[in-house]
């Protein structure tokens, strides 16, 4: 049981690595436009530039640049922005994770419960109407663009029909840290949270049902039935318990990627800081350090969820607890 | 009333239809036979003659919606055929347990297979998940598990066929069932472990009492376990005898063609008869009269029409030609 964890936690570190120096390669190796001038900005002095080169280490070998971006970026963590003067990177990275996660975390509770209950009702119901209502629902629901919600949800809620009793709970838009007020932090969070997770509850329903209807045709379903156990056991306690690790497995990457910063245009909509906002500032200002910074730390929490459902997957399915 | 039935289970002009895409296909049409308690009945024929769908009706376990069942069941004496849900699940595994072909697939893969047989006992009687666990390891000492204490903890992954195979039988006679069926055990394992599953078929038959309908397609493993034999060929019952009959006076083609690919008692045992010329009838493709007359070598005009079972009560043979009158 120990080693598999310990066996992931290496292969963590080793991704972690790789990742880094490709990301540093990308900007400092590649041939053309010069590391200094780019991190820069545009038009910018010759001083500038001069004093980016120094800062940066660019007149000594790769390794050594690689070196000091990584101490700037993980250990002084004083990477600053010269395209935004003054602008610190790795705070402003550290206070968009917050946001960002609270904003996945509750949209993925969303989608799992919505998505279990969905597809273990639709796989209980094969065929029958509720199986069909369920799944062109979820359909709708997968077509409909989280941005374009959110959107919709905000001219609802936001503007027009504001004092409707039914909306006047909605907080103004933007971000509480929940030590602020954690009444207001999960208020402003609610329809984020839930406009993100509708086309994932679609999806994770339909899988869900998918996979649990294949699992009723296994042999020790039958073996299960042979042995005089209750359908609905069988469907909970079987079925959907051998459905879930491959759910877990979509769930790992879906969850990465959104804390990664996927959630951006649900982010810009509902006008919440989060690590997707802030590399998409950082791509149209061109800042490089903010880029840098936030595609590594991005990187970093994909790695660290993927090791984490890793090592669920440890603990859901046995098979993965033997190897070495 | 109890000593008016002699036989445990009764199955009496089975027919099994399924709808499908390219019209209905008969999958059993007329098999009756009898298990008495104690008694091992061998059912043999070849792949896709129909033997697991009779036993699978027996047990309620058709779960094709497009399936059509008529005919009658009973099990001491009670109707199965068309009883409600709730009371085939207390007969089920409770009173009749099933074993399947395939220990690989036949256990859920993530639970422990104490977990399983607990679970079975559990379905059915008061026992505590403590006492269950300790019936399970009991079970597995008496199938013959190596280390049951520690075995009782063991995934499915992490044995080897035969050992998933006795995990599967300790299951089934986890409630001490007055009938075990067995559909091709021994199929999916090498040959020195299905010598090993037989014997201990035939020894907790001896200890459990239970009476045992054992599926082959091997007049090899007929001829070490059963009592009585069922040949059954298309869907039908083609012959019905005790063993000695069946092997010292076939009377059905089809069984002595049977007979014929017996390999020699030395030497591997093949997976699959080869020896019968032709191929079984495809159920869309039912052959009109006697459905062996394509393969058969004894054909007479009469066999364009289907023969019934004729012949004493204790030996039956359908067939024109050989059967008696
Ligand atoms: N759900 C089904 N729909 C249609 N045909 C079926 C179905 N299940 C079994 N059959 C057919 O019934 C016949 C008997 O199958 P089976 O009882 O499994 O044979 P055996 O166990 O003797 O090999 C086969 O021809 C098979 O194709
Ligand atoms: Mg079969």
């Amino acid at each position: 049981m120990l080693l598999p964890v310990l066996k992931r936690l290496g292969d963590m570190v080793v991704a972690m690595f790789g990742i880094s120096v490709l990301v540093f390669l990308i900007f400092f190796a590649i041939p053309g436009a010069e590391p200094a001038s780019r991190i820069a900005g545009r038009n910018a002095s010759p001083e500038t530039v001069a004093a980016v080169r120094l800062s940066f280490g660019l007149d000594q070998p790769l390794p050594v640049q690689y070196l000091i971006m990584m101490k700037k970026l993980f250990i002084t963590q004083d990477l600053t922005s010269f395209v935004n003067r003054g602008y610190k990177v790795i705070p402003a990275v550290m206070n968009a994770a917050p946001i960002t996660l609270s904003l996945v975390a509750g949209a993925a509770l969303i989608w799992i419960v919505f998505g279990l209950l969905i597809g273990v009702l639709a796989a209980a119901f094969k065929n029958t109407w509720i199986d069909r209502l369920l799944m062109v629902m979820s359909l709708i629901g997968i077509s409909m663009p989280a941005f374009w919600l959110g959107a919709v949800i905000n001219l609802f809620t936001q503007s027009r029909w504001h004092d409707y009793w039914l909306f006047s709970w909605v907080p103004p838009l933007g971000y509480k840290p929940f030590v602020e007020s954690p009444k207001l932090w999960a208020l402003t969070l609610v329809l984020p949270c839930f406009s993100l997770a509708v086309g994932y509850i679609g999806i994770y329903g339909r899988v869900l049902r998918a996979n649990i209807v294949e699992a009723m045709q296994e042999d020790y379903i039958r073996t299960a039935r042979a042995k005089g156990v209750s359908e609905s056991r069988i469907l909970i306690r079987h079925a959907l318990r051998t459905s879930l690790i491959s759910v877990v497995t979509l769930f790992g990457l879906d969850f990465g990627q959104l804390v990664g910063g996927v959630a951006v245009l649900t982010e810009i909509v509902f006008a919440l800081q989060g690590v997707g906002k802030i590399t998409f500032d950082g791509l149209l200002n061109l800042d490089l350090p903010v880029i840098m910074a936030a595609v590594l730390y991005s990187a970093l929490f994909v790695v660290i969820c993927n090791a984490l459902v890793d090592m669920l997957y440890i603990l859901i399915d046995p098979r993965e607890r033997t190897d070495g | 009333m109890a000593d008016a039935l002699r036989n445990l289970l009764e199955v009496r002009d089975l027919h099994v239809a399924f709808r499908t895409s390219r019209g209905k296909v008969q999958a059993i049409s007329g098999v009756s036979f009898d298990v008495a308690p104690g008694e091992v009945l061998g059912v043999v024929g070849e792949s896709g003659s129909g033997k697991t769908i009779s036993l699978l009706a027996v047990m309620g376990l058709i779960t094709d919606p497009n399936a059509e069942i008529t005919g009658s069941i009973r099990f001491r004496g009670k109707e199965l055929l068309g009883a409600s849900n709730k009371e085939l699940r207390s007969i089920r595994g409770r009173e009749i347990a099933m074993i399947f072909q395939d220990p690989m697939t036949s256990l859920t893969p993530v639970y422990t297979i104490g977990w399983q047989i607990a679970e079975q006992v559990r379905a059915h009687g008061p026992e505590t998940a403590k006492q269950a666990r300790d019936r399970a390891v009991e079970l597995l000492t008496a199938v013959g598990l190596p280390n049951p204490g520690e075995a009782v903890d063991r995934y499915p992954h992490q044995l080897s066929g035969g050992m998933r195979q006795r995990a599967v039988i300790a299951m089934a006679l986890s409630c001490n069932p007055a009938l075990l069926v067995a559909d091709e055990p021994t199929t999916a394992l090498d040959v020195t472990v299905q010598a090993q599953i037989l014997d201990l078929l035939a020894r907790l038959r001896r200890d459990f009492g239970s009476a045992i309908v054992f599926i082959t397609h091997d007049m090899g493993v007929i001829a070490e376990i059963a009592d009585r034999v069922l040949v059954m060929y298309a869907g039908r019952v083609v012959e019905r005898a005790n063993k000695r009959d069946i092997f010292l006076e076939p009377r059905h083609p089809y069984t002595h063609a049977l007979l014929q690919s017996i390999p020699p008692i030395t030497g591997d045992r093949p997976r699959r008869l080869k020896s019968i010329a032709g191929t079984p009838p495809s159920l869309f493709a039912m052959p009109s009269g006697c459905a062996f007359g394509p393969r058969c070598t004894s054909r007479v005009a009469a066999c364009s029409a289907v023969p019934g079972l004729t012949g004493e009560p204790a030996h039956q043979a359908a067939c024109f030609v050989t059967g008696m009158r």
